[in-house]
């Protein structure tokens, strides 16, 4: 084993694990739909493989995933549970067919069948919403809407896996470019093993005229689950993309280390919005899904502009800063966010707002809710960089407590280095209190309908910024995500 | 319609109400008058359901039925209304979407259709013009950034809505000037019907002047001390209230 050499001595206990699924016997089987349990450079090897990559992509992974060997697992967020034993996760698991599907007619009738009891009936959305949806399940992109329709303008909305086949240049060019293989631990082992997501490039000048969506789920047992997004906007151009999740039950933990990258060029805009609902663990806070995402924008071009959106209801950890790379001049970098934490659910959530560009603006607007034991930590990064002459921001953090065996905490960091700079954070922290409850109740309204009305309202600022249908799912996410919050 | 019979209740241990006997019939208008800490206020609350007070002995019943059995969202699904002496504010939570929420809760309670949006917005701009509100109540956040007035107008204008059976008025008077008094009581008045019944808690005489009402009651000490018509009403703003109290210590 040639690896052995290059690998730490701190990082005997993964080489032990190694050294016993060879003992198992395990060798590359190309045919294989899933890989065995582990990580090591072989399933790297074999994912790659499995996606039929490019010799460079390959050595893209085993860059990454040397890199991570070395990495340590950040401690740092304000999040506590037991430690993930990487080696017992599987890294690629397939659906039975793993033909690309030209059209919905292909799909397995199973995987639709799933996919409406989630509440996305997709040949409605086709016909209904105008809305493109690109399926992923598991790890392998099932079906692709409207991609005609999209080719027409020039746009680009594909599976990950399918980018890479026929877009290599624009790939090869910008995958890695905001969130290099090495950022952080997690970021890295995406990066070492993703298997799928989407893949956005809208043209110079056009205005993608339906919202983008797609809908992720992580379905068989133990399946790590590494998405790969990449959107790009060329000058002028614009896109909303909506990304939803939900997850069903289960009893373990699930590690979920997702990458998303965004370009915007010179005029370009972005619109990123996102529901997340992986299942939250159970009352008790056994299983739920660990949500711990690398999200990230570089507003390149003057006068571009990203937005994060972001509703987090679900998963039983949290821990994401979707963030603004501001390099252009007049760039606009916003995230607007609500976080949600019932029962034993923890959240470690916010953003970055790193200012490089003149006169480059940013807005950030987070809303918490905790209740039941939940833990809900806003921490965000406002970081004017000393040519960036005349940057704003204004920051408003604020947090709902529902009963009072929940924690809300704040962490903002301000680091100007430019003395033009312009920079304001607001924050407060409420209670729900029995007077407003009490209000509704004697209106008619009941305790459960109060509570979930409340907390709609609190987070009204972020949900008006969610593309209408969005809104109204989110709004209704927030009551379920509630239930017996309030006893 | 409603009987209150020898109600004892108190807040933490302190007790407050010392057996109220009172009855109240479809069509009247009663006043509930007495000094500050007499109970006025502790009344209201426990008949519309508010947990923070213990009621430790007595009955109220409502339609024949045991209605402190019920918890308080039951009791304004079965008509019972209080206009709040300090309204709440609910953030970001717009009127109209509230004001929804509460009579399809109500509706629904009852069996009856829903409201939809364009059929509430027709009921709640006939009702606005009754209380001569404007139009920019509905969108704003329930009590958000209101004037004491406007609060009070709110609570006047969420009962036209609702249409309650029993009203009940905690110091709707309380912080409003002459006009904005008087566009209030010609809104209760307007509601005045034979089906329905109104408690009016007062300090002052003032208020009705304009509400006038059939019976009025003087608490003292967590009692009824005096019953009487409308006349006592203006007994008491010419007297004051020591000689109730003076009465009451004689006997």
């Amino acid at each position: 084993m040639a690896m052995q050499d290059t690998r730490p001595a701190t990082h005997e206990a993964i080489q032990q694990r190694i050294d016993q699924e060879y003992k198992w016997g395990f060798v590359t089987d190309i045919e294989a739909e899933s890989a065995p349990p582990g990580l090591n450079e072989e399933i790297v090897r074999f994912i790659s493989h499995k996606k039929r990559e490019p010799e460079w992509l390959l050595k893209w992974r085993l860059k990454a995933y040397r890199g991570w060997l070395k990495m340590k697992e950040p401690h740092w967020p304000n999040v506590h549970y037991a430690p993930i034993d990487y080696q017992a996760a599987i890294y690629f698991s397939a659906p039975k067919s793993t033909d690309a599907p030209k059209s919905l007619d292909e799909v397995d009738p199973e995987l639709l069948k799933t996919y409406e009891k989630l509440g996305i009936p997709l040949k409605e959305q086709e016909m209904l919403t105008g809305v493109a949806v690109d399926a992923v399940f598991d790890s392998v992109s099932v079906a692709t809407t409207y991609k005609g329709k999209l080719e027409e303008m020039g746009i680009i909305f594909s599976s990950f896996g399918e980018a890479v086949q026929e877009q290599p240049e624009l790939v090869r060019k910008y995958l890695g470019s905001v969130v290099p293989q090495n950022d952080n631990f997690y970021a890295a082992l995406n990066s070492a093993v993703f298997t799928d997501g989407s893949f956005v490039y809208i043209p110079k000048g056009v205005r993608c005229p339906m919202e983008l969506s797609t809908y992720f789920r992580i379905n068989a047992a133990n399946t790590g689950q590494f998405e790969r997004t990449l959107i790009i906007a060329d000058e002028g151009a614009y896109v909303s993309y909506l990304e939803g999740c939900t997850a069903p039950m289960r009893d373990e933990n699930q590690l979920h280390a997702a990458v998303v990258e965004l370009v915007t060029l010179d005029d370009a805009e972005i619109k990123y919005s996102t529901v997340q609902n992986w299942y939250p663990g159970d009352k008790n806070g056994k299983g739920g899904i660990f949500n711990f995402v690398t999200k990230r924008g570089a507003c390149r071009g003057k006068r571009s502009k990203i937005s994060w959106t972001q509703v987090e209801t679900g998963s039983a950890i949290t821990w994401k800063y979707p963030s603004c790379i501001l390099q252009g001049d007049d760039s606009i970098g916003e995230f607007y966010s609500v976080a949600l934490t019932n029962n034993y659910q923890q959240a470690d959530t916010g953003t970055k707002m790193v200012h490089i560009g003149k006169n480059t603006k940013s807005t950030i607007i987070s809303k918490g809710i905790s209740a039941g034991k939940g833990q809900n930590t806003y921490r965000g990064l406002v970081k004017i960089m000393p040519k960036a002459d005349n940057a704003r921001n204004y920051s408003q953090c604020d947090s709902l407590l529902i009963g009072d065996r929940c924690g809300a905490h704040t962490f903002p960091y301000i680091d100007v280095r430019n003395r033009s700079a312009h920079v304001e954070h607001e924050a407060s922290t409420s209670k729900i209190g029995e007077d407003q409850i009490f209000y509704c109740n004697q209106r008619g309204i009941s305790t459960e309908d109060a509570v979930s009305m409340i907390v709609n309202g609190f987070a009204k600022e972020v949900f008006r910024e969610l593309p209408m249908e969005f809104a109204v799912e989110a709004q209704k996410l927030l009551g379920v995500s509630l239930e017996g919050s309030v006893g | 319609m409603l009987e209150i019979r020898n109600l004892h209740a108190r807040a933490d241990e302190t007790p407050i109400l010392k057996g109220i006997n009172l009855t109240v019939k479809a069509g009247e208008v009663h006043a509930i008058m007495g000094p500050n800490g007499s109970g006025k206020s502790t009344l209201a609350t426990v008949l519309a359901g508010r947990e923070d007070y213990e009621v430790t002995e007595g009955s109220v019943t409502y339609d024949g039925e045991d209605l402190l059995d019920k918890p308080a969202e039951e009791r304004a699904q079965a008509g019972i209304f209080l206009a709040f002496q300090y309204p709440v504010e609910i953030p970001g939570v717009s009127n109209s979407y509230f004001l929804r929420t509460a009579l399809n809760a109500i509706r629904e309670a009852r069996g009856e259709e829903l409201l939809d949006a364009i059929d509430f917005l027709e009921l709640a701009r006939d009702r606005m013009k009754l209380l001569k509100i404007d139009d920019s109540l509905l969108t704003r956040g329930v009590n958000e950034g209101f004037s004491g007035g406007e609060k009070k107008r709110n609570e006047i204008f969420q009962m036209a809505v609702l249409q309650p059976r029993l009203a009940i008025m905690d110091e709707t008077d309380s912080g409003l000037d002459i006009d904005a008094l008087k566009i209030v009581a010609e809104g209760v008045n307007a509601l005045r019907s034979s089906k329905r019944a109104f408690l009016v808690v007062t300090h002052y005489q003032r208020l009705l002047n304009y509400i006038v009402p059939d019976f009025v009651h003087v608490l003292h000490d967590g009692r009824i001390a005096k019953s009487g018509g409308k006349e006592l009403a203006l007994e008491l703003e010419e007297k004051g209230y020591s000689w109730i109290e003076a009465e009451v210590a004689a006997s």
